[in-house]
């Protein structure tokens, strides 16, 4: 009875995540697209769950969910009817040059599965309860992670210094 | 049980390749924006499910800081719309050329 809820969870989660996915790329008002990939967040995060990663998904639908789209919903806001974009595409030969280069791509990797199919991937390794959660990963970063997790908090900074110099006009500075 | 690790990386592989159809069939600066961030994400989706098959926590510190990366990306990307849209550019990926070699 667990196994059948956990693949009924994974079978939402999974049509949620492809659905919401398809539905970003293809609508044309980019704040429903941002909307989908809300969704698209949410949905991911619930197939981290069933992976044993808590601590991940909770910073998804915080840090994703919560601040990243926050920030670009007020960014279309702002943009106003500048940001609607119509399927306007390039020209039908780069149109289906896309088309079967993202196939090709999708086909490579389901051989690739398809040839590690059976026990290599379907057997996932024992773990134990704390494994996932804040305390094992904040000790990894923290320990072995330390200088990935600095660096990445000057990533993080230098970021947020470019992103204010890019918004701000030049014409104030003119005056 | 539940799915086996082969099916996670399933669906990120068909996540991935929308967000590459995304990628290179729109034209707003938006929307590709967003369809990175699936591209992304699907990436991220195969490093926890590896983690978790492995029963080692790397790669979910790995998925960790490339979550502070897309971060970064967005808030870089947005700046660049925002600076695009001030100076009454047209919001199109095509147009934006000045730089084609």
């Amino acid at each position: 009875m667990g196994e059948f809820l956990v693949w009924v969870v994974w079978f939402l989660a999974a049509g949620g995540c492809l659905t919401s996915g398809v539905a970003v790329v293809s609508l044309t008002n980019p704040f429903y697209s941002a909307l989908a990939l809300i969704a698209n967040l949410a949905s991911l995060a619930v197939l981290y769950l069933l992976l044993a990663a808590e601590f991940l998904a909770a910073a998804q639908v915080l840090v994703y969910a919560g601040a990243v789209m926050v920030m670009f919903l007020f960014v279309v806001a702002y943009l106003g009817g500048k940001a609607d974009a119509p399927w306007a595409g390039g020209p039908p030969l780069l149109r289906t040059a896309a088309v079967v280069a993202a196939a090709a791509l999708l086909v490579e990797v389901v051989v690739v599965l398809g040839l590690a199919w059976g026990d290599d991937l379907s057997e996932p390794a024992e773990v134990t309860d704390g494994f996932g959660g804040p305390a094992a990963i904040g000790e990894l970063f923290l320990t072995d992670h330390l200088l990935a997790f600095e660096i990445t908090s000057i990533v993080l900074l230098v970021a947020a210094i470019g992103g204010v110099v890019l918004g701000t006009s030049r014409e104030r500075e003119a005056e | 049980m539940g799915p086996g690790v082969g099916w996670y990386l399933i669906v990120a592989a068909i996540l991935f390749g929308t967000g590459a159809l995304g990628v290179m069939l729109r034209r707003s600066p938006l929307i590709v924006l967003l369809s990175l961030e699936i591209m992304l994400n699907a990436g991220s989706l195969t490093l926890i499910a590896f983690s978790r098959q492995q029963g080692n926590l790397d790669g979910q510190v790995f998925a960790l800081a490339a979550m502070a990366v897309a971060a970064a990306e967005v808030a870089i990307g947005l700046g660049l719309i925002v600076a695009m849209a001030r100076k009454d550019m047209p919001l199109d990926v095509d147009q934006a050329s000045t730089l084609r070699g």
